[in-house]
């Protein structure tokens, strides 16, 4: 039923590093307005994954499409350029610059000032940065942490440094959003907020989404379609139900019983 | 504070400053004005390596070779011609610089041009390396462009280096120089760009991913930066009057850094500060060579013993204010009015002076 265009298309690229292989014959297709889950034990290369398709890595072998374009080994500012957008397992913010300075810095790849008009602030680029700026409120009314706009970003908690950097990738204009481990340190409740969220911006901002999740009540709940990964390799993939039965999956993350082998 | 408000007291200070320039240039005497006019090149050195290393976080030691490039190419430019046929005596001066002659601020201008260019060209190599190894690599091109001025006499006049260079700096064109270099620099940082080029010293692979290219980014910075160190060259050689390769050694991209790290990375306040009291420090520590007594101890005359105090003055500031003398505080006229509403609790509001 493929009536629509893929998003993105990657197909069957494998990822060595020396004599690793941290991620083989990997195969996936996005399509537009779509959530997709990948989950897998840790080192299973899921982030590896993310790697590839943000550029900052290229895959060893075959190539990924985004709207049928090849971006295989595109630099990670083109990518984002082409429409996709990506948050850190590791939070990566820019922790010494404020709260809106750090949603606004998602503008600047589509400013279309010049560098001499920006230094001498002429009226063009003056309305584009007001623009920009009112932008980025809005951005950040969405996940309440306008009051903290002149906040340094390092100095939010945890659970809001996360937001942030969510709000910083819808910046770019994505098409299509990483989330690597969204819900990570949050709490039960900060975890169920981060669940709507999340599918109020897919609705929001016509979004395809894949999701790196350790959390399953997060996976299972707003996914539909969920890979499961080992050791580089995709062992399943389908509904959460079809997930939750498969074999392969549970022994990958509960281990086999010695009996039962 | 209203924006209108805020341009008419900058505009204000710059009229104090006009005056206060003009009441120096005729009534200091050639000492006073030589350390003043130090200090102004030294903000412009100070501010423009602010941008590359405290803006960009990318360490480069260069700032002595694009200083270098800008100071022959606005001797060579500003010397009459007749003149260098005479001081020429190593090897004659080649064509086309024999005949090549500008006024000062075409030769300020194309000298700031070269170096930038030049940075372009070493930058887009040298610039994707990180760290101490850009450190290294950019110490490296400095060093290469002395060791070229020494080895083309040419052009350069060699080792000998070239005196008789007319006095063309004064106030009006080092302090001229030093508020336009500020307010580039700081119309670049607070632009959608500098936030870019902050973006890429928070965190490089956080910048690339929400679409900051890096290689323009940090290129563009790189030969700004160059640009002003070249124009700051033009003035230095013009206000010394005598240049030769030995004056861009690495001890000059180290009294920038100095006044960089003095007054913080990244604050443009700070560096303005850190530049004129590193000047005017190394004129005070003069007395410190002529060697002294601490009780029984005697301390013989130690030439270069004051940058020894710079030594332990520059530990103290990296061990005790990591952000520099101001704390990375940036000058504001808000600032400045609260700061007088905090010493003045009763006065409703207070005269604006400025500075």
């Amino acid at each position: 039923m493929e009536l629509l265009m893929d998003l993105l298309n990657i197909d069957n690229i494998t990822m060595k590093f020396d004599g690793l292989t941290a991620v083989s014959n990997f195969k996936l297709k996005i399509a537009p307005g779509e959530l997709v889950g990948l989950i897998g034990p840790n080192g299973a290369g899921k982030t590896t994954v993310f790697n590839m398709i943000t550029g900052i890595y290229t895959p060893t072998i075959n190539k990924i499409y985004f709207q049928d374009q090849d971006i295989t080994g595109i630099k990670p500012d083109k990518i984002a350029k082409a429409g996709i957008a990506r948050t850190f397992q590791n939070i990566r913010l820019l922790d010494n610059l404020t709260v809106i300075d750090n949603v606004m810095i998602g503008f600047h790849l589509h400013l279309k000032s010049n560098l001499a008009s920006a230094i001498l602030r002429l009226p063009n680029y003056a309305r584009e940065e007001e623009s920009i700026y009112h932008k980025s409120m809005e951005l950040l009314e969405k996940v309440q942490l306008e009051k903290f706009k002149l906040e340094k970003a390092g100095s939010l908690p945890y659970g809001q440094q996360r937001k942030l950097e969510i709000v910083r990738a819808l910046a770019t204009g994505p098409k299509l959003l990483l989330l690597d481990e969204p819900a990570a340190g949050m709490n039960p409740q900060e975890t169920k907020d981060l669940m709507g969220f999340i599918q109020k911006i897919q609705d929001d901002f016509n979004l395809s989404i894949l999701l790196i999740e350790h959390d399953m009540k997060v996976v299972m709940g707003i996914c539909r379609r969920i890979l499961v990964m080992d050791y580089g390799v995709t062992i399943a993939e389908g509904n959460p139900i079809e997930i939750q039965n498969n074999p392969e999956v549970i022994k990958a993350y509960l281990g086999v019983d010695a009996n039962y082998a | 504070m209203k924006k209108q408000n805020e341009k008419l007291f900058t505009i204000l200070a710059l009229v104090v400053l006009g005056v206060l320039v003009y009441l120096a240039e005729s009534n200091l005497d050639a000492y006073k004005l030589r350390i003043l006019n130090l200090s102004a090149i030294y903000v412009t050195l100070g501010v423009s390596l602010n941008l590359i290393y405290g803006f960009t976080g990318q360490f480069s030691l260069g700032h002595a070779g694009f200083m270098a490039i800008g100071a022959y190419v606005t001797t060579l430019l500003v010397l009459p011609p007749y003149y260098k046929e005479m001081i020429f005596i190593l090897e004659p001066l080649v064509w086309p610089f024999t005949v090549m002659h500008s006024p000062f601020i075409v030769a300020l201008l194309l000298s700031g041009l070269l170096s930038a260019l030049v940075a372009i060209l070493v930058g887009l190599p040298v610039l994707r390396l990180k760290g101490d190894y850009l450190g290294i690599a950019t110490l490296g091109f400095a060093e290469i462009v002395r060791i070229i001025a020494n080895n083309i006499p040419q052009v350069t006049n060699g080792a000998l280096g070239i005196k008789g260079i007319p006095e063309f700096s004064n106030l009006w064109w080092t302090v001229g120089v030093a508020v336009f270099t500020i307010y580039i620099i700081k119309g670049l940082i607070n632009s959608s760009y500098g936030r870019a080029l902050m973006a890429i010293r928070e965190n490089e692979i956080a910048a690339e991913v929400v679409g900051v290219n890096l290689t323009y980014h940090k290129v563009m910075s790189f030969a700004v930066s160059a640009f002003f160190a070249g124009v700051a060259g033009g003035l230095f050689a013009c206000l010394i009057t005598t240049i030769d390769p030995k004056a861009f050694m690495f001890v000059m991209t180290f009294n920038i850094l100095i006044v960089v790290v003095l007054g913080g990375l990244g604050s443009i306040t700070g560096t303005v500060i850190a530049a004129f009291l590193f000047n005017y420090s190394l004129e005070y520590l003069r007395p410190v060579e002529a060697g002294f007594s601490i009780g029984p101890i005697v301390i013989p005359a130690i030439p270069g013993l004051r940058m020894v105090a710079f030594s332990v003055l520059l530990l103290l500031v990296i061990l005790y204010m990591k952000k520099g003398l101001l704390g990375g505080a940036e000058f504001s006229w808000k600032g400045l009015f609260q700061f007088f509403r905090k010493i003045f609790p009763n006065k409703k509001s207070s005269e604006g002076s400025a500075r």
